[in-house]
């Protein structure tokens, strides 16, 4: 019985020593700000001189999906919870994929539509 | 044989699902804010997701960077992205400010929450003024729901090299126009309501509400709401505005 206590108690303390401190706050808004700076960095000077260029818009969705994360992870503080939490939360979003996957097959049905 | 079966019994298991615990280590409120904000994300996915299939299946669309090139009340033309790049500070900002709130409640120090809390407002309030001003300035140029600039004024969005026919042109500005108010007008409600909340919440702890309760997890539960709105933010960000 004794023992079982002492797991619980050093599991809360664990749960209190991920927390979030003033240092790794600003960390991440710099990463944040960084990233945010890359993308406006390609929109402004790189875009520019290619017209129409395809692989642009890939880089801007990784960059974005890694935003998604460190505000997910870090400030909301889905990193240090529960996995089953996390599991909870991050498995439903992954059904989205599919939306994503069956709106772009049928948007290239409509254009196709449309132009021929 | 009989005290073997009793001692397999009385072991007791200590793994999170065993009872007797809560497996998640979350509080109720808490956990249903995580909830909320999950179906709240698929509302926000299918808005954009439709966006997306829209936006793809029509020949030509009006250039981010010809569309969006003002700063409301200082420059007319030539600064794209600058203004937006503003908003994108400022939603990050207040976000940084919300989180040092909830990290002064976990040391329970009630005038740090507070002023962090009062720092997250003012920066929510800064970004519905901005976004005012560049629904404004949309609007003066002739986009609305249901409505588009003139023909004239229209040529402008297009890239000159692509020589869009005018209709195509009206047919894909009318779309871009109402999902563009609708899905930030979507946002800017979470933005107006998120503030609300926050007012509320600062007053809870300068009235001493928390402090009494011995926790400031309160805080912690508004600070999830205003993150996922800076998320949303992230997401309307790149595909209307980079993509």
């Amino acid at each position: 019985m004794s023992s079982e206590t002492t797991n619980v108690h050093v599991d809360a303390e664990h749960g209190e020593h991920q927390s979030m401190t003033k240092g790794r706050i600003w960390k991440v808004f710099a990463i944040l700000l960084a990233i945010t700076c890359v993308e406006f960095f390609i929109a402004l000077v790189i875009a520019p001189h290619y017209p129409g260029a395809q692989w642009i818009n890939p880089i801007y969705i990784v960059l974005t999906l890694f935003k998604a994360f460190y505000i997910v992870g870090y400030f909301m503080h889905l990193k240090f919870e529960k996995i089953g939490l996390a599991l909870s939360i991050i498995v439903p979003i992954l059904f989205i994929i599919g939306l994503i996957l069956v709106l772009t097959n049928e948007s290239h049905y409509w254009i196709g539509l449309r132009l021929h | 044989m009989s005290t073997a079966v009793a001692q397999h019994i009385d072991e007791i298991k200590t793994t999170p699902w065993s009872g007797g615990r809560s497996p998640f280590d979350v509080e109720y409120g808490k956990i249903m804010m995580w909830f909320f904000l999950l179906s709240d994300a698929f509302t926000f996915s299918s808005l954009l997701i439709s966006y997306g299939a829209i936006r793809f299946s029509a020949p030509a669309w009006p250039a981010p960077s010809l569309v969006f090139q003002s700063f409301p009340g200082l420059i007319e033309h030539g600064a794209p992205l600058i203004f937006v790049g503003l908003m994108t500070f400022i939603l990050i900002m207040s976000s940084v400010t919300m989180v040092l709130a909830v990290e002064a409640g976990h040391r329970n120090a009630k005038k740090e929450v507070a002023w962090w809390m009062v720092g997250t407002i003012i920066g929510g309030l800064m970004f519905l003024g901005c976004q005012a001003a560049e629904w404004t300035h949309l609007h003066s140029e002739g986009f609305w729901w249901g409505h588009i600039p003139t023909a004239e004024t229209l040529k402008e969005f297009f890239r000159p090299e692509m020589h869009t026919p005018l209709s195509q042109q009206q047919m894909s500005s009318q779309q871009f126009a109402n999902l563009f108010f609708t899905i930030t007008g979507f946002h800017g409600f979470h933005v107006f309501t998120g503030v609300i909340i926050n007012i509320i919440i600062t007053v809870g702890v300068l009235i001493g509400t928390f402090e009494k309760r011995g926790s400031y997890l309160m805080v912690e539960k508004v600070g999830l709401y205003w993150h996922f709105v800076d998320l949303v933010w992230v997401f309307v960000f790149t595909f209307f505005y980079l993509v």
